[in-house]
């Protein structure tokens, strides 16, 4: 195989790029609140998302200790059981995993990876984080309304949804509707920002395929969600109107106690399709940033290019082609035409392919790479662990008739946390404990992140494999209590208050990570600028952290792919990418 | 180079880096806003495309009452395409650096809009006042539910007519007017098509009725 690294002749000219009008703020309050910089925007967004999605984790929290030890809170009746299982979904997946990803992540890495000054639009992107944070802030309202938040479980299926008896069944899901279409039009600015950004905003010489996986990840995940986001906006919308104008679009007609309810003819199945049209892909939209960063974590901290890097580029658009024709396997038992399961079982077990090609190309890029065990590895490696194992049960799930039995029990939480919740928040962690020294100049400190790593790890086991287990006995999800059964064995029980004394424990130590992260930022180990010895752009800014603007006078021009690690003869054992070959040292001279 | 081309290259090999290193950056935000429109409109045909298939499935139940029609709607329709035109010779008058023409265009697209958006409002009465009108009747609420989202993204194409009109009065710069021009009126022709496409389909008669029996679904 020949590598760029020996072509000598590699010699373009500086990058003639017009100069991005950037602006310029004078005041603390213009730099750092109302800011346009891509980078205090991403920080803004990875604040607010961590800070709700620590919300969601005390809900999670007062469930276990529910389930574990019943009747003995009494704070926690049946209502808040449920309004605690519904936003604590849709907090994780929308508020925290897709705004971190996107937002946070996307915000800072796409202009730095593509050698970009900033955003192409910068002030609708200012607009994007506040509209977010109004979002989080009406969902937060809804704590404190009559009724309290809405209790009708994340997917918020009608008529239940917004029929009396549900938690929340006035205010609460209201505030949520209003909130999650906050979420959309917020999200379609930034996204529409990352999009224009790779396409339109790359520097010289860096092409769609030198781009880095990371990169992919996020853009093909971007585009995901803005075709995904308008089912969600159009059923949030249909259903307020179906609850404060009365319009029948969801809604049946209904006998509840003796009465005749006001609405006719609404189709509730409409919603669940409208839904996961939006649903689906929302699984992708989370997981394709995180395959795209776990790639690159890899590689960096194997010292070792990523295996098949056009399988992995293919492997996420197909992904993301997939994902939006297997909606109803999360409808198989709504009642629908065996035809219509089977094609739609076809398609999901079809996305297997390209999923497990990216592990085995995750593995195969492991394999005789010369691996450093730091933190961000471990939560690399642990994610391919937490994949694998959630992707496994995927396969029992795409089948209906395995499906079928399965369905709402403890099996089916235990395979969506492993693969979208344990998972993508591995890469979470691993992203963050590698670009830290970047977004502020020091390290975070090693020690702190090998325990904070370990006790996840583990911890999300505990919780997790024994929750399948739970589900095959058939023990149901979203019920307050079980209660008396026959099927249920008392060992069960016990299964349940581990699970819950893990969970606290996995919890408890994210205080950890959240002292790490402050620590390190007065007292963390001065970085240098490229402290991994990475070769994409954001690690060959002139200042770390990186001013406004990015790259000082002039951009950085890219003469290689992503990947030049370990390149036979060359002396570093990276080359980063705007490196041009005459200026790659060999044997203790530049040739 | 085409995309799919584009994306088998293999971007290690040697002969590959030399072609990838004499691609240009191409950082200029006169396309990017282009490209951001386009995406902007997939995103809306999306969301329309929903709602039509929504309406289509929602059709195929036997309890299905059409909605009374509107006659209005063909005088709307007729306003909305002369609003088009309007824009559409904006937009030729500007590429030939005829100022008053294009500011001509660009007065009577708005205005043209504006006469469509009350003419739908004044449809939104008129099917209210009927004696077939029922909140619940799902046909009905979906009129409203799509012809609202319709109005209100013209409305907000309203706002980018706003501030081009704003521009384009005394010492200008003629290349942003005409990039404005052109944005404003690819956006009216999608929204055009948009509209064709609903009111075509599900308010001038049973057509999507037709189409459904055709495939089978009702």
């Amino acid at each position: 195989m020949e590598y760029v690294a020996h072509d000598a002749s590699a010699f373009a000219p500086p990058a003639e790029v017009e100069e991005v009008e950037l602006y310029h703020p004078k005041t603390w309050v213009g730099k750092y609140i109302w800011s346009q910089d891509a980078k205090v925007i991403a920080i803004q967004y990875a604040i607010t998302a961590i800070g709700i999605g620590l919300v969601a984790m005390v809900l999670s929290w007062l469930m276990r200790l529910q389930l574990a030890f019943p009747n003995s809170f009494h704070f926690i009746d049946p209502s808040n059981y449920l309004q605690f299982v519904t936003l604590h979904g849709m907090i994780m997946v929308i508020y925290l995993l897709t705004a971190l990803f996107l937002g946070g992540f996307g915000n800072y890495l796409i202009p730095l990876m593509v050698g970009a000054r900033d955003m192409v639009f910068p002030y609708v992107n200012m607009v994007s984080y506040w509209v977010y944070l109004a979002a989080v802030l009406l969902l937060v309202a809804s704590f404190f309304v009559t009724g309290g938040p809405t209790g009708a479980g994340w997917t918020l299926y009608p008529p239940q949804a917004i029929l009396q008896g549900t938690p929340g069944a006035t205010w609460g899901i209201i505030l949520m509707l209003v909130s999650l279409a906050f979420f959309i039009i917020g999200f379609t600015m930034g996204g529409l920002n990352y999009v224009v950004t790779v396409l339109q905003a790359r520097t010289r010489g860096m092409t769609l395929m030198r781009l880095p996986l990371t990169v992919w990840g996020i853009f093909t995940a971007t585009i995901l969600a803005l075709l995904a986001f308008p089912a969600l906006f159009v059923s949030a919308i249909m259903m307020l109107l179906d609850l404060t104008l009365g319009t029948s679009f969801f809604m049946p007609a209904l006998v509840s106690m003796g009465q005749q309810g006001e609405h006719t003819g609404g189709n509730p199945l409409l919603f669940q399709h409208l839904f996961w049209f939006f649903g689906h892909p929302e699984v992708y939209i989370v997981a394709l940033p995180a395959f795209g960063i776990v790639s690159d974590l890899l590689s960096v901290h194997a010292r070792k290019n990523i295996f098949g890097y056009r399988m992995m580029v293919w492997a996420i658009v197909a992904i993301g082609g997939l994902s939006f024709v297997v909606w109803a396997h999360h409808m198989y038992v709504s009642g629908m035409n065996p035809y219509f399961g089977f094609f739609f079982a076809t398609t999901t077990l079809i996305i297997a392919i390209p999923t497990a090609l990216k592990v085995y190309n995750w593995v195969l890029t492991l394999w005789h790479g010369n691996i450093q065990l730091t933190v961000p590895m471990l939560f690399a490696l642990g994610f391919i662990f937490a994949f694998i194992h959630g992707g496994l049960t995927g396969l029992f799930l795409g089948n209906v008739t395995v499906s079928v039995p399965l369905s709402d029990t403890m099996f089916v939480v235990a395979h969506f946390h492993m693969v979208m919740a344990v998972a993508p928040i591995m890469v979470v962690f691993g992203a963050i404990y590698h670009w830290y020294p970047k977004i502020t100049g020091r390290m975070l400190d090693d020690a702190m992140g090998k325990f904070h790593f370990w006790v996840t790890f583990l911890g999300t086991y505990a919780i997790y494999l024994p929750m399948h287990y739970l589900g095959f006995l058939g023990v149901p999800r979203r019920y307050y209590a079980i209660g008396g059964t026959d099927f249920i064995p008392e060992s069960a029980h016990s299964l349940n208050v581990g699970i819950t004394i893990a969970a606290l424990i996995v919890g408890a130590v994210q205080v950890v990570f959240l002292y790490n992260l402050v620590w390190s930022y007065f007292k963390g180990k001065p970085s240098g600028g490229n402290p991994w010895g990475a070769t994409t752009l954001e690690w060959q800014t002139p200042d770390t952290p990186p001013k406004h603007g990015n790259f000082g006078p002039t951009l950085p021009v890219v003469y290689r792919w992503a990947y030049d690690y370990s390149v036979p003869g060359a002396d570093q054992d990276f080359i980063p990418q705007n490196v041009p070959a005459r200026e790659v040292a060999r044997g203790g001279k530049k040739t | 180079m085409g995309i799919f081309h584009e994306l088998t290259v293999k971007p290690w090999a040697l002969g590959q880096g030399k072609i990838d290193d004499l691609k240009a950056g191409r950082p200029s935000t006169r396309a990017a806003k282009q490209i951001a429109l386009r995406v902007f409109l997939a995103v809306v045909a999306v969301l329309f495309t929903l709602l039509v298939t929504a309406y289509g499935g929602r059709m195929a139940y036997e309890d299905w009452r059409p909605a009374p029609q509107v006659s209005l709607l063909w005088a709307n329709t007729l306003v909305l395409i002369l609003s088009s035109v309007a824009l559409q010779w904006a937009q030729y008058s500007v590429r030939r650096g005829q100022m008053d023409a294009m500011r001509v265009g660009l007065l009577a697209g708005g205005a043209f809009t504006v006469v469509f958006l009350f003419g739908q409002l004044l449809a939104w009465r008129q099917l209210a006042t009927m004696v077939y009108f029922e909140v619940t009747n799902p046909a009905i609420a979906f009129f409203y539910l799509i012809t609202g989202l319709h109005g209100v993204h013209l409305v907000g194409g309203l706002v980018a007519w706003g501030m081009t009109v704003a521009k384009v009065w005394g010492d200008f710069d003629v290349a942003k007017v005409r990039q404005s021009v052109e944005l404003c009126t690819v956006y009216w022709h999608f929204l055009l098509l948009v509209w064709l496409v609903l009111f075509g389909l599900l308010f001038t008669g049973n057509n999507l009725d037709v189409l459904l029996k055709l495939c089978g679904i009702r």
